[in-house]
């Protein structure tokens, strides 16, 4: 059974029709990708699946429940944690916490502790230590988050995604606005996060990382599915190199703009 | 040292509603500009049920404590609904509706307020001044225990995630609108509380002294002192509450100086004088660095 799947999924703001009847299914520990040119509604898809905006039609199954319109923090209960688009960290508070109140659990057990110290949870503690040993962060734990740099920034949004140990992990566009030194390493730590077992669902503009990463490929344009398969399906796919010349789009330049893998 | 005594007691008053002032303001980042409608709660439940109802003062501090705390979770949900400047202006709202209703409702006495509010009694020792001031200063130490246990335990730093950025402390399974409940409930429940000293210790209370200008008074001590810890809430309480009464002339012109005080503090300090990120905390910061580091690598 699909981990999460995704049926007629459709939100329109005002007269906008910013999702049309999106279909999809995402296997357990698979890789997703969903690319498509700016404005295609990447991230509105994200956003109706974590429950950070309500669909106007269709469903959301999670883990064989529907789920459709649940606020985020049910989501992230649940299973689903995310990374944003525009990094988003707790600024004021340090790298270790951003990780550790990210950890507090379920809704029970979290108004259960909710009272408690954070530093009486020695397992929680521990799992923070290992985050930020593997997302790099070690040496700027104690630092506050909002002086961290972009590079940083995207790793800790993952590393606090990844502290109450989700199911399914939405990443929206990590790579953006981190240099070009910086992709593959931060692909070679996406592509661990997947190995370990986890499903992940990637919203990418660059669309050679992308690729190089997924067992699928969805390609949205302007609301709709317009083709999904593999990523060398995708590449040669006549609709998805369309949809792409046909706007200024990808940073992939080239006579085909979904380019060389990276 | 009587006259000593009654600064030391109205300082310690403003210090606890600044403190609990802070857990909505500076822990959650909610403006609050109704704290003294909270403390106008808790004084006046207390002198209504004291001198028409006789119930002793021990009882009266829970009751203030709990008619302010409900008062206090009403706002908090009022302002699930409310953007940050509407919320403010709500807040402002508030101070007048409740002046109003201290005015025109009979139970609480109408305009000339409550007079002879009796004495608190242990026994047959009657409340001096002293007493007065130990029991400000053990409200004190209370409210400020809570705070510091807040900022360690999971709701606090929840909190602190709120304040930063509230849809990613959703996306990270928070419960935003209940914990911002919660600081409001906690807040205002504290600022009760001191209400039911602070009526016996005037022995009168009368509307007009819970208004808006009140409320400006404490937000104005914890932005001065910095916003989002204890210690520069107590700050600003110490040292606004001892500037009127050090320098005659300020209290002449005490809202004069403390609006001219806030605005200079939110324009060039906003941080305030011991805030978290303020220069006087960044300069102890440096200076005791170096102590930190010999410390580090001294023998273990």
């Amino acid at each position: 059974m699909a981990l999460l799947e995704v049926e007629r999924l459709t939100v329109r703001f005002g007269g906008l029709v910013a999702l049309d009847a999106i279909d999809l299914a995402v296997e357990k520990g698979q890789f997703v990708s969903v690319i498509g040119p700016n404005g295609a509604g990447k991230t509105t898809l994200f956003n109706a699946i974590a429950g950070a905006i309500r669909p106007s039609e269709g469903l959301v199954r999670f883990d064989g429940r529907e789920v459709q319109g649940s606020p985020s923090a049910r989501m992230s209960h649940l299973g689903v944690r995310r990374s944003f688009q525009v990094a988003r960290p707790f600024a004021s508070m340090t790298v270790r916490e951003n990780i550790r109140v990210a950890a507090a659990g379920k809704a029970l057990l979290q108004s259960l502790r909710c009272l408690g110290l954070r530093s009486r949870d020695r397992g929680i503690a521990e799992r923070v230590d290992e985050l930020l040993e593997t997302f790099g962060l070690a040496r700027l734990a104690e630092r506050k988050a909002g002086e961290l740099n972009m590079g940083e920034l995207r790793r800790l949004e993952i590393a606090r995604a990844l502290s109450s140990r989700p199911s399914l992990l939405l990443l929206d566009e990590p790579a953006a606005g981190i240099g070009a030194d910086g992709i593959g390493p931060l692909a070679q730590l996406i592509r661990g996060v997947h190995r370990s077992g986890l499903t992940v669902m990637l919203v990418e503009h660059y669309v050679g990382f992308a690729l190089s990463l997924s067992d699928r490929v969805v390609v949205l344009d302007e609301g709709r599915k317009i083709a999904e398969g593999g990523p060398e399906e995708v590449r040669r796919d006549e609709r998805v190199i369309a949809a792409y010349l046909g706007k200024e789009g990808s940073r992939s330049t080239g006579t085909n703009p979904l380019g060389g893998g990276a | 040292m009587s006259y000593l005594l009654v600064v030391g007691v109205t300082i310690a008053i403003y210090a606890v509603l600044t403190v609990a002032l802070n857990m909505v303001v500076g822990y959650v980042g909610q403006p609050n500009l109704a704290q003294s409608a909270f403390l106008g709660l808790g004084a006046y439940f207390a002198a209504v049920l004291s001198t028409r109802y006789h119930l002793g003062f021990w009882w009266t501090i829970p009751v203030a404590f709990g008619v302010a705390g409900i008062a206090g979770f009403a706002l908090g949900a009022i302002s699930l609904r409310l953007r940050e400047d509407f919320l403010a202006i709500t807040t402002i709202g508030l101070n007048f509706v409740m002046v109003a209703v201290f005015q025109y409702l009979p139970f609480f006495g109408g305009a000339v307020g409550i007079y002879s509010i009796p004495v608190p009694s242990i026994g047959e020792h009657h409340f001096g001044n002293l007493d007065y001031l130990i029991l400000a200063a053990a409200m004190l130490a209370l409210v400020v225990g809570v705070s510091k246990y807040l900022e360690r335990s999971w709701l606090g730093a929840s909190l602190f995630a709120i304040r930063d950025d509230e849809s990613a402390a959703a996306s990270v399974g928070i419960p935003v609108a209940s914990y911002k409940v919660v600081a409001f409930t906690l807040s205002a429940a504290f600022a009760g509380m001191v209400g039911s000293l602070y009526a016996p210790f005037l022995s009168a209370v009368t509307p007009t002294s819970f208004g808006f200008t009140e409320s400006v008074v404490i937000l104005s001590m914890l932005i001065f002192g910095g916003l989002g810890t204890v210690r520069g809430a107590l700050l600003g309480a110490l040292v606004l509450g001892a500037l009127p009464e050090a320098f005659r002339f300020i209290s002449n012109f005490r809202l004069l100086t403390y609006g001219v005080i806030l605005l200079l503090m939110l324009r060039f300090q906003p941080q305030g004088l011991a805030g978290e990120a303020s220069a006087v905390s960044r300069l102890v910061g440096r200076l005791a660095s170096p102590l930190r580091k010999s410390r580090d690598h001294g023998p273990a």
